[in-house]
């Protein structure tokens, strides 16, 4: 009997990220949007590449680099050393880039990821710092083939970000881009966006047999820009491979792109001959030395991670692992969650929780600004939860009062009474209204006499309504169940 | 002769070297010259010094983060040989 044979894949991810400094890496151009801005305003002699130029280090980037190294745990280098990688590419205006080979920024680093399967360590093997190429447009129009070179992005800092062959499923792939994209907003190295390409992430997927030690050919994915398409590139490339296998035939090592629309992954000719580097230390450089004590420096002024907020979060405020997680995946948000429990800490941080995660998250989602502090202070979340702690607005009402607040900038002490959204607990004014509901519907009064128990539900509702929403819903379903059990007393006496 | 041929036209081609004949044979030669002149020092022993990354003694000195002015536009593109839409136009890329 044939067993089919068994696979399993084996994947690196490669990641580059801009770093957001004011200037770029070697020269003073400032560093902007290169999807927004006009073209070829940022570019100076020494990112144009012209000749007789010299580089210089920014400080900034550096730091951010080491920052982002010591976050993912890593060995920093003492000493490292830029070199010079060789192609000639319209978007590179040198000949070369300047990147690190031997001697890299930081080795032997690690990272944490969270899977359906539970936890799982992914080594890095190298951080390194260099500079980005420039943008290029290709044009095809009138029967006209060119492209067009835009060199504002030449020359922004850049870390490269090097795994092991770790990651074993596009699940895992997805995590660990995850995680490193949330350690990278938390360092504020960029706003991780894939769309705009301030973060690029470059899987090497291969497959081989199952046990086996030797690794199969591997190939490269190249421009992803969702998260979506990075896990659906891997899951469909580790297939594809996996089907060459089976049918005896050979994985061509080359460099793919990603066809979204499609779902498949299409061969890249592209810099073919390129991969031919022909590496040299740049010799325009010193030896980049790193000062022990700066090094501690950054080190101690490190943000607490993600992971371990999360966990910090779990058993300081008793929240559930997913809250935790959700809560911390952005530094702002988890920030924004400390200081409302700062300003009110008598409030349950279950419900300042699910009110930032459910009610905040949505009404910013609505408005299609993400997560967005500046329109609503927590010093102003934290007095609406407040007033509904006192039982000065009812839930109903206090999630209005929120849309409201962020439209108007108001407070919610002044919106609870300019919009007569106080709640009403006055048990005779309830009382009131749960006999006028029930003697305007003797049908449903009679069904539920009948023994339809879920009828008290439907007249809790119209009680509701007909408080315009504004009374204590505690209340009313006392009175309300108290009537009703009257009514049945006296059915059966 | 150390160098081939087929390697001097890999080479020339990754620099964007258009060669005929005799410049392939003069550059197979010169190279080789060059390669063998390396053969030779390969044979010092270097196991336990570290590699001369570069020869001036000093250490990288570092700019800080400030942002200064670029170039005018048109002194950048002033240099071009085809500017369309304010960028520089070269051949396709892409297909």
């Amino acid at each position: 009997m044939v067993t089919k044979k068994q696979y399993e894949a084996v994947i690196g991810l490669e990641v580059h990220a801009e770093l957001a400094t004011r200037s770029k890496m070697f020269c003073s151009c400032e560093v902007v949007d290169s999807t927004s801005a006009e073209p070829n305003i940022a570019v100076c002699p020494v990112c144009a590449g012209m000749p007789g130029v010299l580089p210089v280090v920014n400080q900034a980037a550096v730091e951010l680099g080491v920052r982002v190294a010591l976050a993912l745990d890593c060995e920093i280098a003492p000493v490292s050393i830029f070199a010079r990688k060789n192609y000639f590419y319209p978007d590179l205006p040198k000949g070369y880039q300047i990147s690190q080979y031997e001697q890299p920024l930081a080795q032997n680093g690690r990272l944490v990821i969270k899977t359906s399967q539970g936890e799982k360590v992914i080594r890095i093997r190298r951080v390194h710092l260099e500079e980005d190429t420039g943008k290029l447009t290709h044009i095809n129009q009138n029967g006209q083939s060119y492209s067009l070179v835009d060199l504002n992005r030449a020359g922004v800092p850049l870390l490269e970000i090097v795994s092991e062959p770790d990651l074993g499923s596009a699940e895992e792939v997805r995590a660990y881009a995850m995680t490193l994209r949330n350690v990278l907003r938390y360092c504020e190295v960029n706003s991780g966006d894939l769309q705009k390409g301030v973060l690029r992430i470059e899987p090497n997927v291969s497959v081989k047999e199952a046990g086996c030690k030797e690794l199969g050919t591997r190939t490269e994915i190249k421009n992803l820009n969702s998260f979506r398409a990075l896990e659906r590139s891997v899951a469909y490339e580790i297939e594809r491979q996996i089907q060459l296998l089976q049918k005896g035939e050979k994985v061509l090592q080359e460099t793919l792109g990603w066809d979204d629309i499609l779902g498949v992954t299409v061969t890249q000719r592209s810099k073919e001959e390129a991969h031919d580097y022909r590496y040299f230390p740049e010799p325009d450089l010193p030896p980049l030395v790193l000062d022990k004590e700066w090094i501690e420096e950054i080190r101690r002024n490190l943000p607490e991670l993600p992971i371990y907020r999360q966990r910090r979060f779990q058993w300081q405020y008793g929240l559930s692992d997913y809250d935790a997680e959700v809560l911390t995946e952005e530094r702002s948000v988890a920030d924004y969650f400390e200081e409302v429990l700062r300003i009110a800490p008598e409030l349950s941080p279950k419900v300042v929780a699910n009110w930032i995660s459910g009610e905040l998250f949505g009404l910013f989602n609505q408005a299609g600004t993400g997560f967005s502090p500046n329109r609503l202070a927590a010093a102003a979340l934290a007095e609406l939860l407040q007033e509904l702690e006192k039982g000065t607005v009812n839930q109903a009402s206090a999630k209005v009062i929120l849309s409201e607040m962020i439209q108007s900038g108001k407070r919610a002490a002044e919106l609870i009474q300019a919009m007569g959204l106080m709640q009403v607990s006055d048990a005779e004014i309830i009382q009131g209204w749960v006999i006028e509901v029930c003697e305007a519907n003797p049908l449903q009064i009679d069904a539920y006499l009948k023994g339809k128990e879920t009828i008290s539900q439907w007249l809790f509702g119209q009680v509701m309504r007909k408080a315009g929403g504004k009374a204590n819903p505690h209340i009313v379903r006392v009175l309300l169940e108290k009537y009703l059990h009257g009514l049945k007393d006296d059915q059966q006496a | 002769m150390s160098i081939t041929p087929q390697q001097v036209d890999h080479i020339a081609r990754l620099a964007r070297l258009d060669l005929n004949e005799e410049e392939r044979q003069l550059y197979s030669q010169q190279l080789s010259a060059i390669l063998d002149h390396f053969q030779q020092l390969q044979e010092v022993v270097t196991e336990d010094i570290p590699p001369t990354f570069q020869v001036i003694p000093s250490q990288c000195p570092l700019r800080v983060d400030e942002v200064r002015p670029s170039l005018p536009r048109e002194h950048l593109l002033g240099n071009a040989v085809d500017v369309v839409d304010n960028q520089f136009r070269v051949p396709p890329i892409l297909e």
